[in-house]
């Protein structure tokens, strides 16, 4: 006999499980519609790789997994995919999640598969393989892929395989009867896991009050190297870390996992799942679920194909809707209530209970604690629950971690216990998401501060270079007017040569590789003109519907559009086939000053100041078809977010035009009062708001008051930013990252505002 | 029926707070069957005064602080408090004092701290010490148990209690007061001069101890609480009787089966140190805390001023729960040490 240890605490629930016991399991049939939810294991959720309208046969992969902790899922019977889309599933959270979902054609035709005829032949990664293809993940508990917990970690010796036939919450027989009618496939399946691990032990653990199901178990085993353990019935002993500590001694690190301490533990469902893999080719496409409770009248266990509605279920066993009030996917004391019948069974679906108010009543309001200590006691995991209770009421995050709020297994026997019915699991829920939440935003937050300045930096870089080459175009200008005739030819200047090349790299760029075939930039335009027509059509059925992401579309028009002209640009540029290969000298350098500076002039075949001027022209009927439209939004009270996106559209219009009128030597004046000093940052400033003021039209107002304007503007409305961030944070609202992002841009436009004015200022 | 959704666990154990409270009060009956039998009805009028009392205040302060009345008065708590209290005042007391006294338990010691679960003084205990420094001579007045001297009627327990002026008791020290006041006499000598001894500590002292002492190990077997706290604090208290007792010379302070059938020893063992809210939370906390209250009670009974010492030594151990909850927190599953308790100190 193996030494059995206790592990601490424990509650002694009726048991209820004789209800569904009284008959064999029996196949659930194949319902009307199946829902495949992709997630129904731990880890990344798989990607669906059928599209509606597919025929699909029995077994056959409907989503593949996505990286290593992920399992794929298969069609449980053959037909057709109806639909490929968001559906509500059981989650505690009563959240929808993406589901495929089949409609069955009856005919459960399955698709070609075979199994292994000796699977110790086969080495171990391939095995691994294909449980991880056949899409087992943990049919007990949270789902954790299979494949994974057995693959091991490189160093951890196992010693001893655990088989958890514990199932230890009430009214769930589901292994029970798995291990009274089909124990010979669970010792196959553990002969399986056995060759994989090549443990020193294997253990079956059993509670003694399933009789049954250990001599049925125990004549199975006979002839194998496998031990039965039976152990005294204590809710949670089916808890995996308790079970190790019953058979084993051993207690898992906190934050650890079992193989740490060489155990590795498996469910009977999954073992069995296991065996069908690997002998059978068969995917996990069905399980056995047990329908029980009191507003039932047939409890017994179904053969159940994943994905079948929890009604169809219900209907099959007799369910009396009228005297349920609530239903609970899995077992009175982890499972979690379903707010309708109609979300479907998946694969960690162990039970399906449908009490009676009589049965579970309703739990009374929560009387004060009177600190009996009774919850104490009978945590499994050595916790204080009433302090824990009295630190979550009071927030204090840091007493729960010292308290290890986190080692709570949500197991529910404290609350059970509690005299005074306070819902203690549920305040560790809540608890313990608040601390991850708040994790997660003091991490994001870092992020965003990080990526933040990060950008300030960039911007204050880019400042500088549109600085240098402003003033460098410049030169090259008065030059250019000086050197006409030699345009062409060799520069003796370094500087001018510097920014000539420049320039001839940013037309590389544009036109990759410079002197690349014509054919490449045309199919570049063409290119871009057809995404620029489906922007623009997308923009206008965003229109049409009114859709809140009109901005957005707006702006991917926008962009397109610019880098359609950009495309343009570089092919005008490109050499003409006729034209002779730029100029015959050597030496590259010279070959790409002579590529830039005729791109330049073939631009549309204007003199650079005349293009500035175009395009001049352009960008102002821009800015002011954009205007008009911040008017309209405005006055249609639209959304912030577009009229966000619209202000933000008009300013930076404002200054590409203030930029434009610079390059060109509009504001003469201005011009020359910096004696070829452009690089005078008040001279810069002065010039841009004059700029900005001859496109507002408001020639009433001096630059700073324009510029005064703006700040207050923003200020404004960097303050209603923080503030719905703040509240978006407080929701825990995904829209958190959006308002980080829209506050790090506003903040920076407001420093840029401020530096101006303080130029202004200065000046 | 609308499908509702409730977290887990959805099943609920059969225990509630107010059936707890019912069964203390329940264990305290064959106690205060034998309290009445040697001392007649005085302790079951200052009950039922008490009360009555501790309804009226728990509902005064429940209003006060806007509760539902109905459902914190049925929690059986106010009950539970006032008659420990009474149980452990002298029979006969006057109206007035348990007017102060449960006043003092259910108001101040209670819900001036935020009412039940909240409080870090045993009210019962408040109650009684505010007592037994405001009125000495009230306090130590205890009627001669049977044979010892006259019991008196239920007549006389009413009179006591509502015209406490015309009322003419015979009071006689209790035996824990005869031998701190011992005149340097041998135990033996003790024994022989004074009638209120009994076989082997008070006259009928010992027979309410074992009545107590029974009420508790029923309230063991209902597991309404664990035998932490009161087996520690007895076995605490035998060792210390024991270690100091030296045969009966003057100047022994009592065998050890003496102070465990004396005074208030069993029933603060199981109806005073086990009560939940004022006591260490973790098993071996409770350890602790009985252990401690065992060795105070010792030494002030037998080094003290005061003839018993339950009370003192329970408030004193009640402001050291939180420390000794501090230092005795279980091992949690999985970690190799209880909590690292360097970080981070108590607030
Ligand atoms: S069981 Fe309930 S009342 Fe008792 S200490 Fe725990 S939380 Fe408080
Ligand atoms: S739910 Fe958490 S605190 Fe409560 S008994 Fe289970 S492990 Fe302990």
């Amino acid at each position: 006999m193996r030494k059995i240890w206790d592990f601490h605490g424990g509650i002694h629930p009726p048991e209820n499980k004789d209800q569904s016991l009284g008959e064999p399991i029996a196949p659930a049939g194949i319902p009307r519609m199946l829902t495949l939810p992709v997630s129904q294991h731990i880890g990344a959720p798989a990607i669906p790789v059928v599209e509606p309208g597919d025929q699909v046969l029995k077994g056959q992969q409907i989503a593949k997994a996505r990286g290593p902790v992920s399992v794929p899922v298969h069609a449980p019977t053959s037909g057709t995919v109806v639909a490929v889309e968001p559906r509500p599933v059981a989650h505690p959270s009563g959240l929808t999640a993406l589901c495929v979902v089949i409609e069955p054609d009856g005919e459960d035709r399955w698709i070609e598969h075979a199994g292994l005829a000796d699977y110790t032949a086969e080495d171990k990664a391939a095995l691994l393989e294909r449980i991880r293809d056949a899409g087992i993940a943990g049919m007990g508990g949270a789902g954790f892929p299979a494949a994974v917990k057995l693959a091991g970690r490189p160093g951890a010796e196992i010693d001893t395989l655990i088989i958890n036939g514990t199932e230890c919450e009430p009214y769930i027989t589901a292994d029970d009867i798995l291990m009274r009618e089909r124990a010979d496939q669970i010792v196959a399946g553990t002969l399986i896991l056995k060759h994989l691990i090549a443990p020193g032990h294997t253990l079956i653990g059993i509670e003694d009050n399933k009789p049954e199901a250990i001599a049925a178990v125990r004549r199975a085993c006979q002839g194998h190297d496998i031990e039965v353990v039976q152990f005294p019935t204590k809710y949670p002993s089916g808890g995996e870390k308790q079970l190790i500590e019953i058979l084993t001694g051993r207690q898992v690190p906190s934050g650890g996992l079992p193989a740490d301490i060489g155990v590795v533990c498996q469910n009977l469902g999954t073992t069995v799942a296991i065996h069908r893999a690997i002998a059978h080719g068969e995917p996990l496409i069905s399980r056995v679920t047990t329908v029980t409770g009191e507003a039932v009248d047939q409890p017994r266990n179904y053969d159940t194909l994943l994905g079948t509605p929890m009604a169809w279920l219900l209907e099959r066993a007799g369910y009396r809707a009228a005297d349920n009030n609530r239903l609970v996917m899995g077992g009175p004391m982890m499972g979690f209530t379903v707010t309708s019948a109609d979300v479907p069974v998946v694969k960690t679906t162990n039970c399906v209970l449908a009490p009676t108010e009589a049965e579970l009543p309703t739990p009374p309001p929560a009387q004060a604690c009177i600190r009996c200590g009774m919850c104490a006691e009978a945590c499994p995991a050595s916790l204080l629950p009433q302090q824990l209770f009295w630190f979550a009421q009071g927030q204090e995050h840091e007493k729960l971690e010292q308290h290890n709020l986190f080692d709570c297994i949500e197991c529910g026997a404290c609350a059970y216990v509690c005299p005074s019915s306070i819902p203690l699991v549920q305040y560790y829920r809540a608890a313990k998401a608040e601390i991850v939440q708040l994790r997660q935003d003091h991490e994001r937050a870092n992020h965003s501060r990080d990526r933040f300045e990060a950008r300030q930096a960039r911007l204050e870089r880019e400042a500088a270079e549109k600085e240098a080459k402003r003033a460098a175009r410049k030169k090259a200008a008065e030059e250019r007017a000086k050197k006409a005739a030699e345009s062409g030819d060799a520069q003796e200047d370094p500087i001018q040569a510097a920014i000539e090349r420049a320039k001839a790299k940013k037309a590389a760029q544009a036109s990759a590789p410079a002197g690349d075939s014509r054919d490449k930039l045309e199919a570049d335009v063409a290119a871009t003109r057809k995404r620029l027509e489906k922007a623009e059509a997308k923009l206008a059925e965003a229109r049409e519907a009114d859709d809140a992401n009109i901005a957005a579309y707006e702006n991917a028009v926008q962009k397109t559009r610019d880098k359609l002209q950009n495309a343009e640009a570089a092919l005008a540029a490109a050499p003409a086939p006729d034209a002779p290969a730029a100029s015959s000298s050597g030496d590259a350098a010279q070959d790409a000053i002579a590529r830039a500076l005729a791109a330049r002039y073939a631009a549309a075949e204007l003199s650079p100041e005349e293009k500035a001027r175009a395009d001049l022209e352009k960008l102002e009927a821009r800015l002011a078809k954009t205007r008009t439209k911040l008017e309209e939004s405005r006055s249609a009270g639209e959304q912030d977010k577009v009229i966000e996106a619209l202000e933000s559209t008009v300013v930076r219009l404002e200054d590409k035009i203030a930029t434009v009128r610079q390059s060109v030597g509009m504001p003469a004046e201005a011009e020359a009062k910096n004696q070829g000093q452009t690089t005078d940052p008040a001279a810069l400033a002065i010039e841009r708001a004059k700029a900005r003021r001859a496109g507002t039209g408001k020639s009433s107002e001096s630059p700073k008051e324009v510029l005064e304007r703006n700040r207050e503007a923003l200020n404004k409305k960097l303050t209603t930013t923080r503030e719905r961030l703040a509240e978006a944070r407080e929701a825990g609202d995904d829209t958190v990252v959006a308002f980080e992002m829209a506050e790090a841009k506003l903040a920076d436009k407001l420093a840029r505002v401020e530096r101006e004015l303080a130029e202004l200022e200065e000046a | 029926m609308a499908l509702v959704r409730i977290t887990s666990p959805h099943a609920q154990g059969q225990n509630r707070t107010a059936s707890v409270m019912q069964s203390v009060l329940l264990a305290t009956v064959p106690g205060v069957v034998v309290m009445t039998h040697f001392f007649g009805f005085g302790t079951l009028a200052n009950i039922l005064w008490g009360g009555l009392l501790a309804l009226l205040f728990e509902a005064c302060a429940l209003k006060l602080r806007k509760r539902p009345l109905g459902f914190y008065l049925r929690d059986y708590s106010a009950l539970v408090t006032s008659t420990l209290l009474c149980i452990a005042l002298p029979p006969y007391a006057p109206w007035w004092l348990i007017v102060v006294g449960v006043g003092i338990a259910i108001l101040l010691a209670k819900h001036l701290y935020g009412g039940l679960g909240y409080n870090p003084f045993n009210p019962a205990m408040v109650g009684y010490v505010v007592l037994l420094i405001s009125f000495p001579v009230q306090m130590t007045a205890w009627a001669p148990p049977r044979g010892a001297g006259e019991v008196p009627g239920l007549l006389d327990a009413v009179q006591a209690l509502f015209t406490p002026a015309a009322y003419d008791g015979v009071t006689m020290a209790t035996p824990l007061d005869v031998l701190k006041q011992n005149n340097s006499l041998l135990i033996e000598d003790l024994w022989a001069a004074n009638p209120q001894f009994g076989r082997w500590a008070g006259k009928g002292w010992e027979w309410v101890n074992m009545a107590f002492l029974a009420g508790g190990a029923w309230l063991l077997y209902k597991r309404i609480f664990t035998w932490h706290a009161p087996v520690a604090m007895l076995a605490s208290l035998a060792l210390m009787s024991a270690l100091f007792y030296d045969g009966g010379s003057s100047a022994s302070g009592g065998s050890p089966l003496f102070h465990l059938l004396s005074g208030a020893t069993m029933f603060g063992a199981f109806f005073i140190v086990t009560d939940p809210v004022t006591s260490a939370v973790s098993l071996r906390g409770r350890l602790i805390y009985g252990a401690l209250i065992g060795v105070l009670v010792y030494l002030i009974r037998v080094w003290g001023n005061y003839p018993d010492a339950i009370a003192f030594a329970v408030l004193i151990m009640n402001f050291a729960a939180p420390f000794i909850d501090h230092y005795t927190q279980p091992r949690t599953y999985g970690h190799s040490k209880p909590r690292d308790n360097s970080q981070g100190g108590e607030s």
